[in-house]
């Protein structure tokens, strides 16, 4: 599965690094990091983390 | 189970939507409908408090351009769901559901999902000046009353009053709010914490009348008066005083309906087994803190709720037990005058806080983060002005200090 997150709208709230560590993280200047292809065995966890989106930023193709 | 289940959610917001997603996911079969009082697709209400507040203030706002910006992604394919909006809930009638229509529906399960609707004062008057902030229709004709230099009491100094204050500010109004307790959030953030943001909302120009309420507004000028006489010049006054939960409709049902809707781990409501509740109606006990069912109106409850309950209707249609345990994280986001609160657990169960970074006189310019503790242990975890990465730790932390298993 593809992961996008728009980051003209993200206002990092970090929501998604606690939902899917393995998929999105921070790097050492705060910045957000995510694996843009991502295997189906972690469906549930991006699922999680483009719900827990409060900008509703991550788009999941 | 041989026919498709048939399965009703009452609410057309984030909770309803997630839980729809949620239970076709795991019943693909399930024949879900979906019934929303009001007549817009499932949107994002933080906003409406924020940025959205702002845009719907601007000279000619474009409403319809703002709404498209907060409608909620959804997983749903097209037609998957019988969306039914702009009808409300009207009454149970045994196992069917009435609506505002005149449509019955039958179901095997129900859920409730409708959330919250805003306390009013009880005063009458002055209608055309006053507001409320709940949904979107409710922030068009605020944003049109938010004019540069007007003057704005905010009755009510919890989130919603004190992110709106900071909004107003920003839009260039002269704003007063009026806190019937000590401080604004003294009861979400705890008196230290609460008085630092006090300062900064100060220090922001906006003027905080703490442990005072409103207590008339007069029709023939623009009075508010408070409970100790005094008069505010006010063009317009926007009520922040807490939510009801929208039961009513429920009256009838066998729910424990007191606070919300009364359920177990499993979001079965107590007393009426083929009800679930999800999101800010949903009353549960969290064993991250203990045995009291709670109703917790933060945001991110409809989509942990949401699943619990479509687990909770897939078990049974298949015949196995839930899985027990239920014990989402609780977290909460506000942002006040370009300052985001961020925090993980329970801060309003606290007995104390403890800075554990940063000083809290510089709240609003240097990070800050406080841990907030009940009988000794960690119950919550709050960073003001804090990037993320810098939280991260210690939210993995809480949790591990409030896993059940640790706890008891």
């Amino acid at each position: 599965m593809k992961v996008h997150v728009d980051m003209s709208i993200c206002l990092l709230h970090g929501q998604c690094v606690i939902a899917a560590p393995e998929v999105f993280s921070f790097d050492d200047e705060g910045q957000l990091q995510w694996l843009a292809d991502v295997d189906d065995g972690l469906r549930a966890d991006v699922e999680a983390a483009a719900d827990a989106c409060p900008e509703q930023a991550i788009r999941i193709d | 189970m041989t026919a498709a289940p048939r399965i009703t959610i009452v609410g057309a917001s984030l909770a309803g939507l997630r839980t729809a997603e949620a239970v076709l996911a795991a019943l693909p079969e399930a024949r879900v409908t979906m019934v929303g009082a009001e007549r817009y697709l499932p949107y994002n209400r933080p906003p409406l408090s924020k940025d959205a507040a702002e845009a719907l203030a601007a000279p000619g706002a474009d409403a319809a351009a703002v709404f498209e910006r907060l409608v909620l992604k959804s997983r749903l394919a097209t037609g998957a769901v019988d969306m039914r909006l702009g009808v409300a809930a009207e009454a149970m009638e045994k196992d069917a559901l009435r609506l505002s229509d005149g449509t019955v529906l039958r179901h095997d399960w129900l859920v409730a999902a409708t959330g919250l609707r805003p306390r009013r004062l009880a005063l009458r008057g002055a209608e055309g000046r006053r507001f409320v902030l709940r949904t979107f229709d409710e922030a068009v004709r605020l944003g049109h009353a938010m004019r540069p230099g007007a003057r704005m009491v905010v009755a009510g100094g919890g989130f919603i009053g004190c992110e709106i204050a900071a909004t107003a500010r920003k839009l260039g109004l002269h704003v007063t709010i009026v806190e019937p307790m000590e401080q604004p959030m003294i009861g979400a953030l705890g008196p230290r914490v609460a008085a630092a943001m006090a300062a900064m909302h100060r220090a922001q120009g906006v003027t905080i009348l703490a442990g005072r309420s409103v207590a008339a507004v007069s029709d023939s000028d623009s009075a508010v008066i408070l409970d100790d006489g005094r008069a505010l010049e006010a063009d317009l006054m926007v009520e922040a005083l807490g939510s009801h939960p929208n039961v009513e409709w429920l009256e009838g049902s066998g729910a424990d309906l007191s606070n919300g809707v009364l359920c177990d781990n499993r979001l079965i409501a107590q007393g009426a087994d083929r009800l679930l509740a999800v999101g800010d109606v949903a009353r549960f006990p969290n064993p991250l803190f203990g045995p009291a069912p709670r109703r917790v109106e933060h945001w991110c409850v409809p989509g942990q709720t949401a699943r619990r309950a479509a687990e909770t209707i897939a078990a049974c249609e298949t015949g196995r037990d839930p899985e027990p345990g239920f014990a989402p994280m609780p977290s909460f986001w506000s942002d006040q005058h370009g300052t985001r609160l961020q925090s993980f657990g329970a801060p309003a169960l606290a007995e104390a806080a403890e800075v554990i970074s940063g000083d809290l006189t510089q709240v609003g310019t240097e990070p800050v983060i406080v841990e907030y503790h009940r009988g000794g242990r960690p119950v919550a975890v709050l960073g003001l002005g804090a990037p993320p990465a810098a939280l991260a730790p210690h939210r993995a932390r809480l949790e591990r200090a409030l896993s059940p298993e640790t706890v008891e």
